[in-house]
């Protein structure tokens, strides 16, 4: 097949992000956190607490190549390079292997952290769905844990089987979300929880004549039925915060909370400042900030 | 904190849950079970805490299923085999009789089966 013609459609957006107004060579304390997803890496710089820049693109299958190549991207034309950072942090799956970073924790302390800044300290839920696990945490005010679970079994309900599905279906990832709730009547989950065996129940369908809308309706809604087994093992307490990539995939979320029966906080930063100057909310940073967060209180109990 | 280690698949849920307030990190757990499933150490899910925690070798957690299976016999001495138990009472009960569950004075670790 000619390389050109073929379209990726499971490729989601990556981003980046630059705060204008800080001049980091007056910063007095620079703490970066890099999150080594299995699908994405995210990399987070702070000057002083406060949110610099920040990077997410895809993990390739080093991980020391994507902190590399992650950093790169978050400091791209800021003039700062590594050896700037005080302290750095490294959470996610590849955690181990980051080499920038003076110490690894896990990616479930960070979420916490990390929602509990962006979101603000009245989430007490927080739903993490990422690319190849998925974790329900419960927060006290200060972002420290109370209860966790994770589901890092299979890929079934979260991002990678989702890339696969969007894929398959020939729809790119990120329209899946509109195009699920294009529909006439909404359909029952495809059955199977297995990502490869829900592909191949889809082929079924779209051979009996359903839309691909349709089917991409049942995919999302089979996701969010996954999840919501997990989340009533930890149990719910609102607010409940949603990060990771899933979150982006309205047909997923908006079809949770139909079953949950609430709302999810708005993806706005609990920071008014950071509110009134648009700074755009991604939801995939939140491990990073975490890291980013741990590394600041670690540079300030002297273990910089 | 409640730290759930494990997994649900389609044949069901397997956590097993450690009370971390509760947990002093004795590490009492650790002997008794033939499989391994524990170790203390620097908490996974707290870097501020000062002292170790028992937790779940990461090795185990996902295959918790089969690695606690060998201690079935414990919660088959009163109500016959898990279909035929009686109650979540006699459940509960047998539950005290797992090794991991003995060993810890503080009562920190519970099954979700």
């Amino acid at each position: 097949m000619n390389k050109e013609e073929k379209k990726e459609l499971w490729r989601w957006l990556e981003s980046r992000w630059t705060n204008p107004d800080i001049d980091w060579k007056k910063g007095k304390i620079i703490t970066a956190g890099i999150d080594i997803g299995s699908v994405s890496t995210q990399c987070v710089v702070m000057v002083d607490g406060e949110l610099y820049c920040y990077g997410n693109l895809r993990s390739g299958s080093s991980s020391g190549d994507s902190a590399s190549r992650g950093a790169n991207f978050a400091l791209d034309g800021t003039g700062m390079t590594v050896k700037d950072w005080h302290y750095c942090i490294g959470t996610g799956y590849g955690r181990v292997n980051v080499p920038m970073a003076k110490r690894a924790i896990t990616e479930i302390a960070c979420h916490g952290r990390g929602a509990n800044w962006m979101y603000g300290p009245q989430v007490r839920t927080i739903l993490d769905m990422g690319g190849q696990d998925c974790k329900v945490i419960r927060i006290d005010e200060k972002g420290k844990l109370t209860n966790f679970a994770m589901n890092d079994k299979c890929a079934a309900g979260a991002g990678r089987g989702m890339e696969v599905f969007a894929d398959f279906i020939g729809i790119s990832i990120n329209e899946v979300g509109d195009r699920s709730f294009d529909i006439d009547e909404e359909p029952k989950p495809v059955s199977s929880t297995c990502v490869i065996f829900a592909k191949s129940e889809a082929g079924g369908l779209l051979r009996e004549g359903w839309a691909a809308n349709k089917v991409l309706a049942a995919y999302c809604s089979a996701m969010a039925h996954r999840v919501l087994e997990l989340m009533m093992r930890v149990g719910l307490e609102p607010e409940v915060g949603i990060t990771g990539g899933i979150a982006k995939n309205r047909g997923v979320v908006e079809r949770l909370e139909k079953e949950l029966g609430m709302k999810f906080s708005p993806k706005v930063w609990h920071n008014s400042e950071y509110q009134k100057r648009n700074i755009p909310f991604d939801t995939q940073i939140a491990g990073a900030v975490g890291a980013a967060l741990f590394s600041k209180a670690a540079v300030e109990k002297g273990k910089g | 904190m409640l730290a759930n280690w494990g997994y649900q698949d389609g044949s069901g849920s397997y956590f097993i849950t450690i009370d971390t307030d509760k947990c002093n990190g004795c590490g009492k757990c650790v002997e008794p079970c033939s499989q391994g499933v524990f170790e203390v150490g620097e908490d996974p899910a707290d870097p501020l805490r000062e002292e170790p925690v028992a937790f779940v070798t990461e090795a185990i957690r996902k295959k918790l299923r089969f690695s606690c299976s060998p201690c079935k016999k414990y919660l088959t001495a009163e109500g016959g085999s898990a279909a035929s138990r009686t109650s979540p009472e006699v459940l509960a009960r047998e539950m005290k009789n797992l090794p991991c569950v003995t060993a810890c004075e503080r009562g920190a670790i519970t099954h979700s089966w």
